[in-house]
């Protein structure tokens, strides 16, 4: 009797690790970034991007409206393709874009900006990449919306017609 | 007295040299330390990636703003969560992970005590 107690108790065991196992075998094991994080944001100092004046960040969004801080590089191909929703948000009343230009050569970001038209209110550089860490990014595009202060929605890649639905929503 | 001078000349370029190891020593044992996120299998040290070069520049700063390696992997477990670590630490989404070889021990453990014990019976 007891034998066969024991013998059920360690199938059950075995069982039990057999299916934790099993299942976690169908989890992903690629990164994905939570996008639904809400906090404050970091405090940075960023050079504009065409001029050696020092921004922080709270004289940056220091007004009480949406901001949408948007990583974009050149080089990065994504990036050309969300800029028409970047250009069609730009209008909108109670917010404000920011762009980070990320490890980007000055001269071909600013051919970008000049031949696809600017969206930015204001224009930050990020030499070296820091800035986007800090910011948690792991690479571009990647924008963040903004309220008081606090990220209230991180977009992971290029923003899509959903997105404008969903960020025209949040600042209604 | 010109001796000295030169012995402590000396010295004081050694220990330059020494806590520049130690930084060296301590920024390679953080970034390998550190998963690179955007490719998969790899440290942020054996990445050539603009996310992990970023982050060894990070490292970097942090280290040299007094920054300890624990204070490092905190600070980074917070922007990017438990995931960019390689040696995550004893909470409860990792009970399971560092109980379970326990756990395997001591069920081994018991069946083969257990066989021993039928077997002499």
């Amino acid at each position: 009797m007891k034998n066969k107690i024991f013998f059920s108790v360690v199938i059950i065991s075995f069982l039990i690790i057999f299916f934790v196992l099993f299942k976690g075998l169908q989890n992903t094991n690629i990164y994905t970034p939570q996008v639904d994080i809400k906090k404050d944001i970091p405090y940075f100092e960023a050079k504009l991007f065409d001029s050696d004046i020092v921004k922080n960040s709270n004289e940056i969004f220091q007004k009480e409206k949406f901001y949408l801080l948007n990583i974009w590089a050149s080089w990065c191909a994504p990036c050309r393709d969300e800029h028409p929703i970047l250009l069609e948000l730009k209008d909108q009343v109670n917010l404000e874009i920011i762009g980070l230009n990320y490890k980007d050569n000055i001269i071909n970001a600013k051919k970008f900006l000049k031949e696809l038209n600017s969206p930015y209110r204001l224009t930050l550089s990020d030499e070296n990449g820091i800035i986007s860490i800090e910011w948690g990014a792991y690479g571009v595009p990647e924008t963040f919306l903004i309220y008081n202060k606090r990220i209230i929605k991180r977009y992971v890649g290029p923003l899509n017609l959903n997105s404008i639905i969903e960020i025209k929503k949040f600042i209604e | 007295m010109k001796f000295l001078k030169y012995i402590l000349i000396i010295i004081f370029l050694f220990n330059l040299n020494l806590s520049n190891a130690n930084e060296n020593n301590s920024h390679s044992k953080i970034t390998k330390n550190l998963r690179c996120l955007i490719c998969q299998g790899q440290s942020i040290h054996d990445s050539d990636s603009e996310f992990a070069n970023s982050i060894k520049i990070l490292v970097s700063k942090k280290l040299n703003d007094g920054l300890s390696e624990d204070q490092i992997y905190i600070l980074l477990k917070e922007k990017y969560g438990e995931w960019i670590l390689y040696d995550p630490g004893f909470n409860k989404n990792t009970y399971f992970l560092w109980l379970l070889p326990l756990l395997m021990f001591i069920i081994g453990g018991a069946i083969i005590l257990k066989i021993f014990i039928i077997k002499k019976n």
